[in-house]
């Protein structure tokens, strides 16, 4: 690679028109073309040399990013004035500019009002250089602490759960091993050493004492009954880089808590295991393939159990399985390889149960919820064509004559979880005019009701473009913008081709402008939310929360942000549930799970993590409704 | 401390100038022979008339003089050695005088070393610059230019050196048909005349460029940079920014290509076989740059294999010639000071005191008796004069053999714990960290030029009192040492003021008293631990100063760093004791034997240097690494040496023979820390890439079969076994790793500033 570089090391020279535009900033016009190649190549070797002996200044500096001080000590080195001005540790803030056919990167020197400057408060002083002295190691062994990194980075717990045949067969490893050479992780290295028979890494399963009491801790916090206290252990396992090695015995907690919970009926608990679930999910430095056999059954089990519940008429149950139903489709999404069609049979085993006649109005329920959730396509190629026959036997129950309350409390919920997910499908698919009699030969019995929900859903969206596009007008400043492709929630005339749209991502930006437009619109947000979420209770939540609790900056805030997630989320999903999850109690759980906290300080950085969420972290929120 | 004074080291005075060394190793100045600088006290006592050498000598130092605007020093040196006043206006400092002069511009061999004679002391004026300037005058004087000692006159008559040219279009037909003709020898032989192409590849580049034919140049360097070994890429890089004669004045990597010779060890029948096919081919392009640029040192026996070559290839002048690694090097220990019979008694008061038990006596003894013995490798005690122990270092030892006692015996079951000194908020400053011997404190070098010391112990760093009242204290009570303490002044850490510039080396002295560090801004700082103030400034460096060492027994300390020569210093000598000149390229890092006899410097140019510090003789170069070195270690007995280079790899040396016996390769960046066990068992490695590593080194050593055949031609086979070595990897989370130091217990201390 190094032979490919090379030739080109040796051409690379400044542009001439970088000279013309230099001579003419210091009042030299009409450079000779001839004197410009001369200059630029001068220019270019000096310039190449100074950066070599920076290089210098950097590699004794212990850095491995070049500073504008390196180059001010070449420069010095060869006892040339050093260039003043450019004390910036991070970036160099260059700007870019074009135009009449010309490229300049330049400096940008704002003027700045004195008495700004002197009327901002002081910025905080830096913290002085301190010592901190922890293990690296203890005789030759690695502590979990969190000063360490975690033993087993997830590349590596990957490799070692997807390619199982090359770590098994020893002489396939040798050969690899030796060929890789350098870059052997520290963990293959130290299994090289053992000699020529080396099997699978086992991995060690002792735990030391510290970790057997945090395991004991965390589990107790978890299932147990003080809220704050579980709030912090599921943040612990969501963050903690340490838990690789309890992840085995996480595992078989879960499932075994599953197991008995779900004999008990103990649908409290079931939910506290599935947030554990979650919060594994979301530790970045786990993965969890080999774990799956474990966690998956557990996980079905919540979605299509019969019964979760002691009185399943007043028990929200249905959370739960809405919940688990996210987990699923998340850990589908994660985990499904070629190898493993963890989707596939997933979605197999949910459509035998719901296709069986003699399947419970509970179990239905989850089928449905665990496959409307696997995304749009699953939609329309499974659960569309049957509309008529779950149509006809919801019916059944409703028309017919009073079997059970229960039953009649499933059909209800399947009846609206059908409408619910069905509806946006079709906004999307079918084409206009919405008529009742077309909807009532394609699907039955839910029919019109599918249809006049189809018609609040293409308003909403229509509603939702507008919004959008009002608020990207309000800003009057557009500098950091984010674009994010919408996938079909057209324009506000109903187009379906796919549009770019401004959204501005600075939150701070709204709450420093308090005197913008954006200040009437929190009226609006509050319909947008009414207008998605299909009139379930959680709106009544939202609705206070914006209107009532916090200041109306963060409203507006919230009100700004409203279509940025409803646009990564495909539209697929309403709203509701990313407001929800601002429970108070759970600020400082799943921060990530787009929690807006209490308190009106916003920051930009939460603003990113809430714009990153993705549609699956809202289960964090609608397992709170039951409570 | 005082003992030394007047030692067999003789103050000499050493003249000032960046220097550029000639080909071999013999690099010393000896200050004698040079003459005085700045201070010009000396007295010049060489007659105006004297040698070409002597005089090209004079006027370099009077260039170098004028330069720095020492005009008075000029004047006098002037009227000393009877130069004209316009003598020194030679044609040399004028950028387009190549070399013109005295002679005739196009005399082909008029040039001898009289006419350089005349060129040098005949005042002419500057000729118009010469398009093609005298051949044969260099030619005949590239042995003798060099040890000119200063860059400026050198580029010139370096420069010229090229002017002797043929046909541009021919030469890559010339290193063409080279190149086939190696590809078509026997393979025995391949390997070791493929080392012809870099050196030839260059020199043939540079006198295309010098020769003005930049589009052929370009081409040539286009067509063959990629056969070229790819340790040699850095090099390449800055040949192919260099396409005009002007860049060439100046530029100190091709003026190490000029000024040195590449050193080249083939077999005698390689050899034969590529003189035959030269001469054959009547190639005689080729033959004069082999001729005259390369240096092949010829041997007898069999052809070294690829590997053989590339492991000791890679540096910026070739390898070490053979008989640059043949004096004798005494790296035996010194004999530990007499101080068994007090040791034991004090030790047994000591332990009275503490009303404990009388413990392990015997053992101690076996220990001392061992000391007495001479280790025939040793040096003489009084070889180079040490300073005399005091009482509190005679109880600093005590002090350390009752924790020797306690040190864990390590091994490759038995790994040693690391701790590791995080520096948080550092924003990427920290730049040097040393721990003193007994691991109580630590210092840190900072890009801010500030230099902290922190206390690692519970006792805190306390500031002895101002003098006002330390005058009031009564001297006669037995605490006079507590009393003497500022108590108001006790802190974790003290910031010490004084640089100018980042901070690239630290050391602590080994009584703790002192701490040294070195900085860009040119100077080595020596400061007190008792008051916390900076004492002496040593300015000898005009350039940054990369790293700064302490002798293991105190006294003399070492200086290396941009102008390429490592200066041995006294702390009581404001000037330097011995300056060791040689490198081609900044010396990087410094490092005392063991026993304080050599001195061992790593540098930018790829090679490690061992000076012998009595007579200032280089006495050893080591070879192999390709990129800069970064690091250095002596092994506890003073046997076997490690460095360690930007380019990841550990290499492992036989001081007393001079070879490589060992390659650790594992980590992926530059490695900035290296240390041996207590006991030399466990080698231990930080890096940039955020590992500690650990090898088993008595393995490294024991695995290498020395027989004298590879004894007598440094023809080593490294065992490939870097992976069987290494013990451990730990990573930290984001922490380069800059400094590892083993505690007297053999417990591992790393050092980095966290980077998020």
């Amino acid at each position: 690679m190094a032979e490919e570089r090379r030739p080109k090391q040796c051409t690379v020279v400044l542009p001439t028109e970088s000279m013309k535009a230099m001579a003419e900033s210091i009042g030299v016009g009409q450079l000779q073309e001839e004197s410009c190649a001369a200059l630029s190549e001068e220019v270019s070797y000096r310039i190449k040399e100074i950066a070599q002996d920076a290089l210098k200044f950097m590699h004794h500096g212990k850095r491995c990013k070049l500073t504008t001080s390196d180059i001010d000590y070449a420069l010095k080195l060869k006892n040339v004035e050093p260039l003043y001005g450019f004390q910036s540790q991070e970036f160099i803030p260059f700007r870019f500019a074009s135009g009449g056919g010309r490229e300049l990167h330049f400096y940008e020197e704002k003027e700045v009002d004195l008495s700004d400057i002197i009327n901002t408060p002081l910025p905080r002083v830096p913290l002085d250089v301190s010592l901190k002295a922890h293990w690296l190691s203890i005789e030759g062994v690695q502590p979990a602490i969190p000063e360490n990194p975690p033993p087993a980075p997830k590349e590596q717990q990957k490799t070692e759960s997807t390619e199982p045949l090359k770590a098994v067969k020893p002489g396939q490893e040798e050969e690899g091993s030796t060929q890789k050479g350098q870059g052997a992780t520290s963990a293959e290295a130290k299994g090289k050493k053992d000699g020529l028979m080396r099997m699978k890494p086992r991995s060690t399963h002792e735990l030391s004492v510290e970790q057997q009491l945090y395991y004991k801790e965390i589990t107790e916090a978890c299932v147990g009954s003080c809220e704050a206290k579980r709030a912090e252990a599921l943040q612990s396992i969501a963050t903690d880089p340490g838990l690789y090695q309890m992840l085995p015995r996480f595992s078989t907690f879960i499932s075994e808590g599953v197991r008995v919970n779900v004999v008990q009926n103990n649908l409290a608990l079931l939910i506290y295991l599935m947030r554990m679930v979650k919060a594994l999910m979301d530790n970045p430095t786990l993965y969890l393939e080999k774990y799956l056999h474990e966690l998956i059954p557990a996980v079905v089990t919540c979605i299509v159990s019969k019964q979760l519940c002691l009185r399943p008429d007043v028990d929200n149950h249905w959370a739960l399985r809405d919940f688990a139903a996210r987990l699923m489709a998340q850990s589908c999404k994660t985990f499904s390889t070629t190898t493993n069609n963890i989707q596939s049979r997933i979605t197999k085993t949910f459509t035998k149960s719901w296709l069986d006649d003699k399947t419970q109005w509970t179990t239905r329920y989850g089928c449905i919820a665990g496959l409307s959730e696997l995304g749009p396509d699953v939609i329309k190629t499974l659960i569309l064509p049957r509309l008529t026959v779950e149509g006809a036997r919801i019916k059944a129950v409703s028309d017919g004559p009073v079997v059970s309350n229960i039953d009649k409390i499933g059909a209800d919920h399947v009846q609206n979880l059908l409408l619910k997910h069905c509806a946006s499908v079709i906004a999307k698919a079918c084409p206009l005019p919405d008529n009742v009699e077309q909807y009532r030969a394609d699907y039955g019995y839910l029919g019109p009701m599918l249809c006049s929900h189809v018609v609040k859903a293409r308003a909403q969206a229509a509603l939702q473009a507008q919004q959008v596009n009002r608020t990207t007008l309000t800003i009057t400043q557009p500098r950091p913008t984010l674009t994010v492709s919408q996938s079909g929630i057209g324009g506000s005339g109903g187009s379906r081709t796919p549009s770019i749209i401004k959204v501005p991502s600075s939150l701070t930006l709204m709450s420093t402008r308090p005197g913008t437009p954006t200040q009437p619109s929190p009226p609006a947000t509050k319909y947008i939310v009414m207008a998605t979420s299909s009139g379930s209770s959680s709106t009544q939540q939202v609705i206070t929360r914006t209107s009532s609790s916090v200041t109306s900056t963060v409203a507006s805030a919230t009100s700004t942000l409203q279509p940025l997630v409803k646009l990564e989320s495909g539209g697929s999903r309403p709203l509701q549930k990313y407001i929800v999850v601002s429970l108070p109690s759970s600020s400082s759980l799943e921060s990530k799970s787009g929690v807006l906290p209490p308190s009106s300080s916003t920051s930009p950085i939460l603003l990113e993590a809430r714009i990153k969420v993705d549609c699956s972290d809202s289960p964090g929120a609608s397992t709170q409704s039951p409570h | 401390m005082a003992a030394v004074q007047d030692g067999q080291l003789n103050m000499e005075v050493e003249k000032d100038i960046k220097t550029e060394i000639t080909n071999d190793g013999s690099g010393n100045i000896n200050a004698n022979s040079s003459s005085p600088g700045s201070t010009s006290s000396g007295g010049k006592s060489k007659s105006p008339a004297g040698s070409g050498e002597d005089q090209q000598t004079l006027l370099a130092v009077l260039q170098f003089l004028k330069r720095n605007k020492l005009t008075e020093s000029v004047d006098i040196l002037r009227r000393e050695a009877g130069l004209s006043a316009d003598a020194d206006d030679s044609p040399v400092s004028d950028s387009a005088g190549a070399g013109s002069g005295g002679v005739p511009n196009v005399s082909a061999d008029g040039g001898d070393a009289n006419s350089l004679l005349s060129r040098v002391s005949i005042a002419t004026p500057v000729a118009p610059p010469a398009t093609a300037p005298p051949k044969g005058l260099v030619r005949s004087h590239s042995k003798v230019m060099p040890s000119g000692g200063e860059d400026q006159p050198d580029v010139n008559v370096v420069l010229s050196a090229y002017s002797q040219q043929g046909d541009p279009v021919l030469y890559p037909l010339y290193y063409n048909g080279l190149k086939k003709f190696i590809e078509s020898v026997l393979d025995c032989h391949r390997a070791e005349l493929s080392q012809v192409f870099y050196p030839l590849f260059v020199h043939m580049y540079l006198e295309l460029v010098y020769n003005n034919h930049e589009n052929e140049a370009k081409q040539f360097f286009e067509k063959f940079s990629g056969d070229q070994e790819c340790y040699y890429e850095e090099d390449l890089r800055i040949l192919s920014s260099m396409s005009k004669k002007e860049h060439m004045k100046g530029n100190e990597t091709m003026l190490d290509f000029r000024t040195s010779k590449f050193v080249l060890r083939i077999s005698r029948d390689s050899y034969q076989l590529l003189k035959r096919h030269l001469q054959e081919r009547q190639n005689n392009q080729i033959w004069n740059i082999i001729q005259e640029h390369l240096y092949i040192d010829i041997f007898d026996g069999m052809p070294r294999s690829k590997s053989q070559i590339d492991a000791m290839s890679g540096s910026l002048a070739g390898e070490g010639k053979r008989d640059a690694n043949k004096a004798k090097v005494f790296y035996g220990l010194l004999k530990e000071p007499e101080i068994e019979v007090p040791l034991d008694d004090e030790d047994e008061e000591a332990e009275n005191e503490e009303g404990k038990p009388k413990k392990k006596k015997p053992k101690k003894d076996s220990m001392g008796s061992k000391s007495k013995k001479q280790d025939p490798n040793a040096p003489q005690q009084t070889r180079i004069p040490l300073p005399e122990l005091k009482d509190s270092d005679k109880l600093d030892k005590i002090m350390n053999m009752k924790e020797a006692t306690k040190k864990i015996r390590l091994s490759p079951d038995n790994l040693p714990s690391i701790c590791f000194y995080s520096f948080l908020n550092a924003y990427q400053g920290l730049t040097a960290v040393d721990f003193t011997d007994d691991s109580s404190l630590i210092a840190g070098g900072f890009a801010d030029s500030t230099v902290r010391v922190w206390s690692v112990t519970p006792k805190k760093l306390r500031r002895v009192k101002s003098a006002a009242d330390l005058s009031n204290i009564d001297k006669e009570s037995d605490d006079v040492l507590e009393r003497i303490m500022d108590e108001k002044t006790a802190s974790e850490s003290k910031i010490l003021y004084g640089h100018s510039g980042p901070v690239y080396g630290i050391s602590f002295s080994p009584d703790r008293n002192y701490l040294l560090s070195s900085s860009e801004d040119g100077t080595v700082r020596l400061w007190s631990l008792q008051t916390f103030t900076c004492l002496v400034g040593y300015k000898g460096h005009n350039y940054p100063v990369w790293d700064t060492q302490f002798s293991p027994y105190g006294y003399y300390f070492i200086s290396g760093g941009h102008d390429r020569v490592a200066r041995l210093w006294a702390t009581d000598h404001y000037q330097p004791l011995r300056m060791f000149a040689g490198h081609l390229a900044d010396i990087t890092c410094t490092l005392f034997h063991p026993n304080s006899n050599y001195v061992a410097t790593g540098s930018a140019d790829r090679t490690i240097r061992l000076w012998d510090v009595l007579t200032g003789n280089c006495v050893r170069i080591l070879t192999g690494h390709k990129g800069p070195i970064h690091s250095l270690a002596f092994s506890p007995n003073g046997k076997f040496m490690a460095s360690g280079a930007t380019d990841g790899r550990v290499l492992l040396w036989d001081v007393g023979h001079g070879l490589m016996v060992g390659e650790l390769k594992g980590h992926s960046d530059t490695i900035y820390a290296l240390k041996f066990s207590r006991d030399g068992e466990i080698l231990a490695s930080g890096s940039m890439d955020n590992t500690v590593k650990l090898w088993d080194t008595l393995k490294a050593f024991d695995d290498v079969e020395l027989d004298d055949f590879t004894a007598a031609t440094g023809h080593i086979h490294l065992p490939e076994n870097s992976q069987e070595l290494l013990l451990g990897t730990y990573m930290t989370k984001s922490t380069p790793v800059i400094h590892l130091h083993f505690t007297r217990r053999n417990l591992l201390l790393a050092a980095g500033a966290y980077n998020p």
